[in-house]
C-alpha cells in the first residue's frame, strides 16, 4: 500500500501553484484593471458554462434544475464544495446508482468542475469551495499537528481507521482510506458530507480544527513506518497472517532441512 | 568428540570410562570428578549423553515453542527496565512529533521511549512481539501435530494435559501483554475483556469489580497484568514447561513407522553431539529469525493508535491472531440474551467469548480418555499413528480445525470486506451457516480422503508401487505394470494396529471366556462410529496370496509372450 | 524378567516381518573427502562472518544517530522506508545469530556421524515385586506414624490446613469495591448526566470541550460529545491520575445527531426528548462496550467497529442487525436559556452492556410506545 507519494508530490506543488496563481492574478489586476461590470460578466458567463455541462452529464439523475429526481437526490442547498468533492473525486458523474459511488478517474478539468459548482451554487445557499486558509496546513506548528491527531482520532478514525487506512462500514459500504485524498477534499467532505458520512459543521468542528487534522494525515502520511516494512498494514489480522506464513512454515521448511539424512543431505 | 559408527546402545560402555585407568588425563577431568563427587554427574551423563532422540521435522515444532519462550523471557527482561506499569497521566515530550504535548499515561509514554529513545528498543519490542505470536502458534501447532498422531495415548495422557495447560497459559501470556502498552488497540481489548467478565453468568459484575478494582478502566489493571505477565503466568509455564520436558525425556519420544522402529525401541541419533547440536542450532536459527522479523517487518506500531480513551475507538480493531477466532464468535454470534428472576444472561457474549474456549480446552483435554474409551485401547503406545490410519480422529481433527477457521475469519470481517470489497453483513450471515455446515462437511470428506488414503496403502502393500505403464495380457486386457516395493516400506504401510469395534453385552455369550470385552450398547454404537470404518490392512496370508499372484501373473505374461513368438 | 518392555505381547499381527533399520545411506560428506572439505570451510567462513556483524552491530549501536530514516524507493514503489537504526540493527544481528544457528546445524547435517542408533525402552510401569515393596514400606510408614490408633489426628491436620488456606483467600476479598446493589447505583447505574436537572450540563465537544447550540448543526450532522462536567473530573490537564475521569467518560460519551424530523419515528413517550431532530444517544455499546460512532446520515444506522452491532437511530437506537441484545440508551436533552445543548436527566436505563443484576427485559424495544 504505497499511499505517500501522491499526497507528498502535491504537498510540494501546492507553494508553487500558489505563487503562480497570484502572480497572474495579480498581473492580470494591475495591467488589464477590469471595470467591476466584467467580473459579474465573467460570472454569469461560468455559470452558463456550468448549466452547459450540467445539463449534459448530471440533469439525467438530479433533474434538469437539480430538484432530484429518483435516480439522483436535489442539489439545492448542497453549494459549490460539496460539487467540487463529488466532480474532484470523481465520484460523479457517476456510472449508476450504487450502495456507495467509490472514488474514480476525474473527467472534468478543475474548470468544468468550477463551472458546474458555481452553477449547482446557483440553486440555492451551500457551502463554498473553501479558500486555501481554510484547509491548508502549512505553518501549523509540532504541537498542533499531534493536537489535529486527537481530534482525528474523537471524530474520524471510527470510520476511517487508524490515520486514515479506511475501514467497513454495513452492508458493502466502506469508510475510504484517505491516503490519496487532497487537502481541500476533506476539507469538503468534512463539511458537505458525502454519501453516508455525517457533517462536521464549522460551529463545531472549526476551520483551524480541520487545518489540524489534515496536517496530523499529511504528516502521519509522510512519516516512515519506523520498524521495518507495513505487512499490510492491516494491524493483528496482517501480522498474524505473517507469522504463520513466514514464521511457521519458513521455520517447518528449516525443520524439514534439519531433519533430511542420507544422500538428500548435503 | 565424534561419536562412533555403533548401531545398538548397549555396545556404548566406554564413553564413561575413568580418566585414571588411561595414560593421558582429560584437561575437563577435574571438574567433573569435582561435579561427579558432589552431584552425581556420571550417573547423569550416563543416563543422558547418549539418549537417543528421532529425527523428523514436526518434532521440531515443538522446540520453536520452546525457543520462542525464551526469546520472549530475554527480551521481556530489557523491556521490563524501561516500562512503567502506571496509568498516572502525563504530557508526552518524547522525540515522536506527532504525539507532542498530547496527555497520555506512563505505560504508553515508555512504551513510546522505548520504541522511540531507546537505542535498540524498537527492535527489542518487535522481537518481543513476533516471538509471542510464534510462541502460541507454535504451540498450536505442534499441539495439532501431537493431536493428528496420536502421540496423546498412553503412557503420555499427562503430559497432554500439561500441553494444555501450557496452551492456555500461552493463550493469557499473549493477552496480558497485549494490553500493556495502553494505547488505543491495548485499550480496546480491555474493554472487550471487560464486556466478556461481565458478561459471566451470577459473578460476572463481580468478577468485574475485582479484575478492574471497580468500574472499568480504573486505574490498576495495567500494573496488574503487569505482575501476571511478568511474573506470575511466565513462573507458572516456566514450572509446567520443566515437567512437560521432564516428561519428554522420561517417556522418550515417539517414532514415526518404520523399519526397525517398533512399540519397544526408539531410533534415531544420539543426543551428544548429534542431536544437541541440531536442537541447539536450531535455537540459533529461530533466534536469528525473530531478530530479523524484529529488524525487518513492522509491528503493533502503537505510537500510531493514539492513547487509550474510553470514548474512542479505530476501525479495524483486531485482537492479535490467536484471539481471533474468539474475536470472531463474538461477533457472528445471535443476540441472545434472556431474563430469568429480575436477571439478565448474555448468552450472546457469554457463550462464545467464554463457553467456546471452555468446549474447546474441555474437549481436547479429555481427547485421550475418551479415544481410549471408544477404542477400549490399554495399550502403551510409542509408534505414531499416520493421520489416515486414525480416519475418525483425523476428520474429528480436521472438522476443528475449520470449526475454529470460520471462527477466525470471522474475527477478520471487516478487514476482508474492505479488502474484498464484500459485505459486512453478507459475510456475518455466510459464517453463521457455515461455522454450523463447515465442520460436517470437512468431517465427512476428511474420513473419505483418509479411507481412500488407506485404501491406496493397502494396494501398494500388496501389489506394489505403480509405474504408469499399461500392460496389455494375453487376453485383451489391459493391466498397470506394478513394481515390487522395499521390505522395509511394505512394513510401515501394514505395522498399524486395526483396533476391533467394542462389541455390546447382548447377554448371550457367557462372561469370563476370553474373546473381545463386552461393553454397554451406547458404548458399543459410538465404538462402532468411531472404529467402524477402516480398509482392512492386508494380512501376511494377503501378501502371500498378492506375491504368488504377481508370480503367476508373470509366469502367464510371459508364457502369453512365448505363445505370441 | 531383565527387561520391563512396554509392549510384552505386541499382538499387532504384523502382516510383514520387521526387516530391521534400513542400510546406512552414505552422504557426499562421507565418501567424497573434497565435499567434506568444502562444508568444513564453508562452516568456518559462516562462524567468521559472525564476530565481524556482531561488531557491526556494535558500532551501529553507537555511531548511527537514532532518526536516520533508511528510505528505498525505485520505479516510484517504496520498498522500505524505516528506521536505519532498527533496521541495521536487526539485519547485523540477527543474522550473526542466524549463521551460529545454521552452521551448527550444518555441522550435525553433514560431518557428525549419522549412523542410527537404537535404543531400548522400558515400561513406565512397576513389576509386581516393587509395587508390592512400595506398598510394604507405605504400610510401614503409615504404622509409624501411629494414624491407625489415633486417627483423628489426620482428620483435625487436614481441617486445620483447609482453615489456614480461607483467610489467605479472603486477603483478596478487597480487590475491588463490591457490586452490591447501593454500589451499583452509585457505579455503573449512574452517570455524571445524573446531576441534571438540578445542575446545568451541557454537551459538549470531546477534545475541544465547546459547548453545542442547535444552530450548529447540519441535518445530517454528526458530534462527539460528553457532559461538561467532565472537565471537573479529575481532568487529563491536571496531570493526576485520571482514574475517575476515564471512569465518567466510558459511561457518559455520547453522540448527538441531527436528522430530518419528518424522516424518523420518535415514540409517544420521547416526544419530548429531542430538539428539533436532533438526538443524543449514549456512545457505549450495548454488548461489550466499545465507543460507538460509524454513523450512516442516510440510513441513519450506527456501526459499531468491534462486533458490528448496529443500531438505528432514526428508531430510537434499536438493533438492526449484530450481536448487541438492547437498544443504545437515548440520552433526553433539551436547551438552556443560551440556547446551548443540554440534559434533562441522566439516560433512563444503565449504558454499556448488560449485567446479571438487572433484569433489562423491559428496555425500550423496537415498537414500544
Amino acid at each position: 500500500m504505497n499511499t505517500e507519494s501522491k499526497r507528498k508530490r502535491k504537498a510540494q506543488a501546492r507553494p508553487w501553484v500558489l505563487v503562480m496563481a497570484l502572480l497572474v492574478v495579480g498581473l492580470a489586476y494591475s495591467v488589464v484593471v477590469p471595470p467591476s461590470s466584467s467580473a459579474e460578466t465573467e460570472m454569469t458567463q461560468q455559470i452558463e458554462e456550468g448549466k452547459a455541462i450540467f445539463d449534459v452529464s448530471c440533469s439525467s439523475c438530479h433533474g434538469l434544475n437539480g430538484e432530484g429526481l429518483s435516480a439522483g437526490p436535489s442539489l439545492i442547498g448542497v453549494g459549490a464544495a460539496s460539487v467540487d468533492f463529488q466532480m474532484g473525486t470523481g465520484r460523479m458523474p457517476a456510472a449508476r446508482g450504487e450502495a456507495q459511488i467509490p472514488a474514480g478517474e476525474v473527467v472534468y478539468s478543475q474548470e468544468q468542475i468550477d463551472a458546474v459548482s458555481a452553477y449547482v451554487a446557483s440553486f440555492g445557499p451551500g457551502p463554498a469551495i473553501p479558500e486555501s486558509s481554510q484547509y491548508d496546513p502549512e505553518g501549523l506548528n509540532a504541537d498542533e499537528i499531534a493536537r489535529g491527531g486527537a481530534l482525528f482520532r474523537a471524530n474520524c478514525s471510527a470510520c476511517h481507521g487508524i490515520v486514515g487506512g479506511g475501514g467497513a462500514m454495513p452492508e458493502g459500504k466502506h469508510a475510504p482510506a484517505l491516503g490519496d485524498t487532497e487537502d481541500v477534499h476533506i476539507y469538503e467532505a468534512v463539511r458537505t458530507g458525502p454519501q453516508q458520512m455525517p457533517t462536521f459543521s464549522k460551529d463545531v468542528l472549526e476551520d483551524d480544527d480541520v487545518r489540524q487534522i489534515i496536517g496530523f494525515l499529511n504528516t502521519a502520511d509522510e512519516a516512515p513506518r519506523y520498524g521495518g516494512l507495513g505487512m499490510g498494514n492491516h494491524g493483528p489480522v496482517s501480522e498474524g497472517f505473517w507469522i504463520f506464513l513466514l514464521g511457521i512454515g519458513g521455520l517447518s521448511a528449516i525443520a524439514a532441512w534439519i531433519a533430511k539424512k542420507g544422500a538428500g543431505a548435503r | 568428540m565424534m561419536a562412533k559408527p555403533t548401531t545398538v546402545v548397549e555396545d556404548r560402555t566406554d564413553l564413561e570410562s575413568r580418566p585414571a585407568e588411561h595414560g593421558a588425563k582429560h584437561p575437563a577431568a577435574g571438574t567433573a570428578t569435582w561435579l561427579d563427587e558432589r552431584v552425581g554427574l556420571g550417573k547423569i551423563g550416563k543416563f543422558g549423553l547418549r539418549k537417543v532422540f528421532p529425527d523428523h521435522w514436526s518434532f521440531l515444532l515443538g522446540e520453536i515453542a520452546l525457543y520462542t519462550f525464551i526469546i520472549c523471557l530475554l527480551t521481556g527482561v530489557f523491556l521490563t527496565i524501561w516500562f512503567k506499569p502506571s496509568m498516572a497521566e502525563t504530557f508526552y515530550d518524547g522525540s515522536y512529533q506527532l504525539m507532542r504535548g498530547i496527555p497520555i499515561s506512563e505505560a504508553y509514554s515508555s512504551t513510546l521511549a522505548i520504541s522511540f529513545d531507546i537505542r535498540g528498543g524498537l527492535l527489542i519490542r518487535q522481537i518481543h512481539h513476533w516471538s509471542a505470536l510464534l510462541f502460541v502458534a507454535s504451540v498450536t501447532v505442534h499441539m495439532l501435530r501431537v493431536f493428528f498422531t496420536g502421540a496423546f495415548r498412553k503412557p503420555r495422557e499427562i503430559n497432554w494435559l500439561i500441553g494444555m495447560g501450557l496452551f492456555t497459559f500461552a493463550l493469557l501470556a499473549g493477552f496480558s501483554g497485549y494490553s500493556l502498552p495502553d494505547d488505543l488497540l491495548s485499550g480496546t481489548g480491555l474493554r472487550f475483556a471487560d464486556g466478556l467478565i461481565r458478561s459471566i453468568p451470577i459473578i460476572g459484575t463481580w468478577a468485574e469489580f475485582f479484575v478492574f478494582a471497580g468500574e472499568f478502566p480504573g486505574d490498576l489493571i495495567i500494573s496488574r497484568l503487569y505482575m501476571a505477565h511478568i511474573l506470575l503466568i511466565p513462573g507458572l509455564l516456566l514450572a509446567l514447561i520443566s515437567a512437560h520436558l521432564a516428561l519428554v525425556v522420561y517417556h522418550k519420544h515417539t517414532q514415526y513407522p518404520g523399519a526397525g522402529r517398533t512399540d519397544n525401541n526408539v531410533v534415531g541419533y544420539p543426543l551428544f553431539p548429534v542431536y544437541a547440536a541440531k536442537a541447539g542450532g536450531f535455537f540459533f536459527i529461530v533466534f536469528g529469525t525473530m531478530v530479523l522479523f524484529g529488524g525487518l517487518f513492522q509491528i503493533n506500531p502503537v505510537w500510531l493508535y493514539g492513547p487509550y480513551d474510553p470514548a474512542k475507538v479505530t476501525a479495524g480493531s483486531q485482537p492479535d491472531w490467536y484471539m481471533g477466532w474468539l474475536e470472531g464468535a463474538v461477533r457472528i454470534f445471535p443476540n441472545w440474551e434472556s431474563h430469568i428472576g429480575g436477571t439478565t444472561w448474555t448468552w450472546a457474549v457469554f457463550l462464545p467469548g467464554v463457553g467456546l474456549m471452555g468446549i474447546l480446552m474441555t474437549g481436547l483435554a479429555l481427547w485421550p480418555f475418551i479415544e481410549s474409551w471408544l477404542t477400549g485401547d490399554k495399550r502403551e503406545h510409542h509408534i505414531l499413528d499416520r493421520p489416515r490410519n486414525a480416519p475418525t480422529r483425523t476428520a474429528l481433527g480436521v472438522a476443528g480445525m475449520v470449526w475454529y477457521g470460520f471462527f477466525w475469519i470471522g474475527g477478520a470481517n471487516d478487514i476482508i470486506a474492505t479488502r474484498f470489497e464484500l459485505s459486512l453483513n453478507a459475510i456475518t450471515v455466510f459464517l453463521r451457516v457455515a461455522v454450523i455446515l463447515g465442520p460436517i462437511i470437512a468431517f465427512i470428506i476428511t474420513r473419505r480422503l483418509c479411507l481412500s488414503l488407506q485404501r491406496s496403502d493397502r494396494e501398494r502393500a500388496l501389489h506394489g508401487s505403480a509405474t504408469g505403464e499399461i500392460v496389455r495380457s494375453a487376453d485383451g486386457g489391459y493391466d498397470e505394470d506394478h513394481v515390487p516395493i522395499s521390505d522395509g516400506e511394505q512394513h510401515a504401510l501394514t505395522q498399524h494396529a486395526q483396533p476391533k469395534v467394542l462389541e455390546a453385552d447382548d447377554g448371550s455369550g457367557p462372561t469370563g471366556v476370553p474373546g473381545p470385552t463386552k461393553v454397554s450398547k451406547f458404548r458399543a454404537t459410538l465404538s462402532r462410529w468411531y472404529l467402524g470404518s477402516q480398509i482392512l490392512k492386508p494380512s501376511a496370508d494377503d501378501i502371500d496370496e498378492a506375491n504368488h499372484h504377481e508370480a503367476q501373473h508373470g509366469v502367464e505374461d510371459a508364457e502369453a509372450r512365448r505363445e505370441l513368438d | 524378567m531383565t527387561t520391563n518392555l512396554p509392549v510384552q505381547d505386541p499382538d499387532l499381527h504384523h502382516s510383514v516381518e520387521d526387516p530391521g533399520i534400513g542400510e546406512h545411506v552414505e552422504r557426499f560428506t562421507d565418501v567424497d573427502k573434497g565435499a567434506g572439505n568444502r562444508v568444513y570451510y564453508t562452516l568456518l567462513a559462516m562462524l567468521g562472518a559472525v564476530p565481524v556483524l556482531a561488531i557491526a552491530f556494535i558500532v551501529i549501536y553507537f555511531a548511527m544517530p537514532r532518526d536516520w530514516i533508511i528510505h528505498i524507493e525505485f520505479g516510484g514503489a517504496t520498498y522500505i522506508h524505516a528506521s536505519a537504526m532498527n533496521v541495521t540493527l536487526g539485519l547485523t544481528g540477527g543474522l550473526a545469530v542466524l549463521l551460529i544457528g545454521i552452521a551448527v546445524v550444518q555441522w550435525a547435517r553433514a560431518l557428525m556421524n549419522d549412523h542410527e542408533m537404537i535404543e531400548e525402552r522400558h515400561s513406565a510401569a512397576s513389576d509386581e515385586d516393587t509395587r508390592a515393596a512400595a506398598l510394604a514400606q507405605w504400610e510401614d510408614g503409615v504404622r509409624d506414624s501411629n494414624i491407625r490408633r489415633r486417627p483423628l489426628l489426620l482428620g483435625a491436620l487436614g481441617g486445620a490446613v483447609g482453615f489456614a488456606v480461607i483467610p489467605a483467600v479472603v486477603t483478596l476479598a478487597d480487590m475491588g469495591p463490591w457490586p452490591t446493589k447501593a454500589t451499583r447505583a452509585e457505579t455503573i447505574e449512574r452517570t455524571l448526566f445524573a446531576a441534571a436537572p438540578e445542575e446545568t450540563i451541557r454537551l459538549v465537544n470531546d477534545e475541544t470541550w465547546r459547548p453545542i447550540r442547535p444552530a450548529d448543526l447540519e441535518i445530517g450532522q454528526l458530534v462527539n460529545a460528553q457532559p461538561s462536567n467532565l472537565h471537573d473530573v479529575d481532568s487529563p490537564s491536571h496531570p493526576a491520575t485520571p482514574k475517575e475521569h476515564h471512569q465518567e467518560k466510558a459511561k457518559a460519551s455520547i453522540i448527538i445527531v441531527r436528522m430530518d424530523p419528518n424522516s424518523i419515528k420518535i415514540p409517544e413517550s420521547r416526544t419530548d426528548w429531542h430538539v428539533s431532530g436532533i438526538l443524543a444517544y449514549s456512545k457505549i455499546c450495548t454488548h461489550v462496550g466499545c465507543p460507538i460512532s460509524l454513523w450512516e446520515r442516510q440510513t441513519h444506522h450506527l456501526l459499531c467497529p468491534c462486533h458490528q452491532s448496529t443500531f438505528d437511530l432514526g428508531n430510537s437506537g434499536v438493533v438492526v442487525f449484530g450481536p448487541a441484545a438492547r437498544s443504545l440508551p437515548q440520552l433526553p436533552i433539551t436547551v438552556d436559556d443560551e440556547g446551548y445543548l443540554i440534559a434533562q436527566s441522566d439516560f433512563t436505563v444503565p449504558v454499556g452492556p448488560s449485567y446479571f443484576e438487572r433484569d433489562s427485559r423491559n428496555d425500550y424495544k423496537d415498537g414500544d410506545a
